[in-house]
């Protein structure tokens, strides 16, 4: 993690963060605006992706976000450091966050994380590649253990893997091309049984 | 088994059309200003007789629940807020419901908020669930933009509001009084109860926290009749579920099935059948995973609705199967829950925070054996000295597990301790606990 990463002395809102800030103070009665905490910290955290590759809140963000809010920073760093999506230090383009916890594990979620370690060469939980491309985390159950192992990048889950579809996930990221999230099976976990949940 | 005719979720694998259209398709929306013309007690006393239980996971009467809130509206407006926080492991039905059938939670948002005279409701969604976050957005830009909610809501002349607001990664915001307390744009610490919810809650205004899946059968209910409802699974566990059957199964499912329906039946007929057969099977975690795990003999009868999983010392829980084969390590299979719940501990309560961890390090070490026989006796004592002790169930839940599997599996704790023993050549390296 170099010096591309050293944290920005300033923050602002760009005008297409405004746009959406607009309509999340709308969402909460008047001078309950620090309700729009965590969205604001989520939207910051976008923008800096959006503008920069790697997501996350450096201080100036989260003090533009005090501000914006009427609240004393302290209570927006205790917020931000509070919620793991919040990231606190820069991630890659790419966050990978395998899914460990018993439903994903018993599914194979160890392979997973081994298969991104071999194709990324990253190590530890938490690392980034020199690169900047990817980061490796693990992260607690993501609510989807019918299609486990599952994997987020990102915004999007990849569901039903193995090894080697995880790897192919991998290469095609590195190719830059973004492919299809959900299952990589395709199936949307219905039951054997029939049922009119079989068929429209 | 459920018959098609009284299923509620009829578009829970997405095979049909989710927006409006298709929903209106499927009976949503029909005539929902009649239902509304009830007036508010009457809806209050239909979702009472119907029997119906919270669907997230304690079982608490949902019509009793909304009892709870003021008769008459007063100087502070009232709230309902939706618990679409789903991170119990093992569940995923919420998601489900709110990315393939949004309409059903949308319409029961508007329903459940004119019983309780709320003017506007909240759904909190986990983080994580982004793109479940983007369909529900849309769901509601085009109920408002059919004036099915908003200013006149189905022209039934009651203005109601409902909002989306995300979360960021907080297991314990899935507790009603954190997830105020998040929504209020704090850390989503637990708050002592009294005063509950429905006299203080958001902003200090009554509200009711309810599960996605509770709120998103109350239209079909309120449709169908208390009586439809009341007449599916056993007295006082009525209704449907939908539960999600993950782990060692041919095919891993989310499933709407009547309440009390053996959960032989739910892993055998709907699920493919335990990988590698009936036979295979070690063990079953009924209800996500707090709920205490079950060995094979108990799977073979147990029933699934709050009755008769508390008649074998577990929980239904949210309705989360997670079965387990002979090839789990089911030592390790506990230790990865209990590092779950320190994970998502969020600190407030002693025994909590230092239990969890001192748990969580324990069971690291049994997965290993590097223990003492007499340490599984310090460590069910232990379990008992956090539950109850604490300001939410998170304690309780991280407990649970643990209890459940000293119950049921204590020989093979015991065996492990005895290999490391025979390996290590009697020394047992413990750390400072």
């Amino acid at each position: 993690m170099a010096e591309e990463t050293a944290a920005p002395e300033d923050f602002r809102f760009d005008s297409e963060s405004e746009v959406r800030i607009g309509k999340i103070l709308a969402k909460y009665p008047e001078g309950r605006q620090a309700s729009a905490a965590l969205p604001l910290l989520d939207l910051a955290q976008r923008q800096i992706a959006r503008t920069g590759g790697a997501g996350w809140l450096p201080r100036a963000a989260m003090d533009a976000v005090a501000e914006r809010l009427g609240m004393p920073p302290m209570r927006v760093y205790e917020v931000a450091s509070f919620y793991t999506m919040l990231n606190k230090k820069p991630v890659g383009k790419y966050h990978l966050q395998v899914c460990t916890t018993t439903p994903c594990w018993l599914r194979g979620s160890d392979e997973i994380a081994e298969a991104i370690r071999r194709k990324t060469g990253l190590k530890g939980w938490g690392e980034t590649t020199p690169d900047g491309m990817f980061t490796l985390d693990h992260v607690e159950c993501l609510g989807a253990c019918v299609n486990a192992p599952v994997l987020a990048i990102n915004d999007d889950y990849f569901e039903d893997l193995d090894a080697e579809a995880t790897e192919k996930l991998l290469e095609a990221l590195k190719r830059g091309e973004v492919p299809p999230h959900g299952s990589v099976k395709g199936r949307n976990a219905e039951p054997v049984a029939p049922t009119s949940q079989k068929a429209e | 088994m459920l018959s098609d005719r009284d299923r509620i979720f009829t578009n829970l694998h997405g095979h049909g059309d989710v927006g409006l259209a298709g929903a209106r398709a499927r009976g949503d929306w029909a005539d929902t200003a009649a239902i509304l013309a009830r007036g508010h007690d009457a809806l209050v006393e239909e979702v009472k007789a119907s029997g119906l239980r919270g669907r997230g996971g304690a079982g608490f009467p949902t019509g009793l629940k909304w009892s709870f809130m003021p008769k008459q509206e007063g100087p502070k407006p009232h709230y309902l807020l939706v618990n679409a926080d789903e991170s119990e492991p093992g569940t995923c039905k919420d998601r489900d419901i709110i990315r393939h059938d949004p309409h059903k939670l949308i319409e029961g948002c508007l329903l459940a908020s004119f019983a309780m005279r709320a003017h506007a409701a909240y759904v909190y969604m986990r983080g994580e669930f982004y793109n479940e976050a983007q369909v529900f957005q849309r769901a509601i830009d085009e109920a408002y933009a059919a004036g099915l909610i908003g200013e006149n809501a189905c022209g039934s002349g009651w203005k109601f509001d409902l909002y989306l607001h995300r979360g960021a990664g907080a297991y314990i915001c899935g507790e009603e009084t954190a997830q105020i307390e998040s929504l209020e744009g704090k850390k989503g610490m637990p708050r002592l109860k009294p005063p509950f919810p429905a006299a203080c809650g958001l902003w200090g205004c009554p509200t009711t926290v309810n599960n996605v899946e509770s709120i998103a059968v109350t239209p079909t209910i309120l449709r169908r009749g208390a009586a439809w409802f009341s007449a599916l699974g056993r007295p006082k566990n009525s209704g449907t579920k939908v539960f999600c059957i993950s782990g060692h199964v041919n095919n891993p499912c989310t499933v709407e099935e009547e309440m009390g329906i053996p959960l032989k039946d739910l892993i055998e007929k709907h699920a493919g059948g335990v990988r590698g057969g009936w036979d295979n099977l070690l063990a079953v975690i009924p209800g996500g995973a707090s709920t205490p795990v079950l060995p094979r003999s108990i799977c073979e009868t147990a029933l699934m609705d709050f009755d008769g999983m508390r008649e074998v010392k577990s929980a239904l829980g949210s309705g989360a199967v997670i079965v387990m084969d002979r090839s789990t390590d089911l030592i390790e299979a506990i230790a990865r829950i209990s590092r779950f719940f320190k994970h998502e501990s969020c600190g407030q309560c002693t025994p909590c925070r230092e239990g969890t961890g001192w748990m969580m390090r324990v069971m690291d070490r049994l997965v290993a054996g590097r223990a003492e026989p007499e340490e599984i006796d310090t460590l069910e004592q232990v379990t008992r000295q956090i539950e109850g002790r604490t300001i939410c169930a998170l304690g309780d839940a991280a407990a649970w597990p643990v209890q459940g599997l000293i119950r049921h599996f204590r020989p093979e704790i015991e065996a492990r301790i005895a290999a490391y023993k025979a390996r290590s050549g009697g020394a047992t390296q413990m750390a400072a606990e």
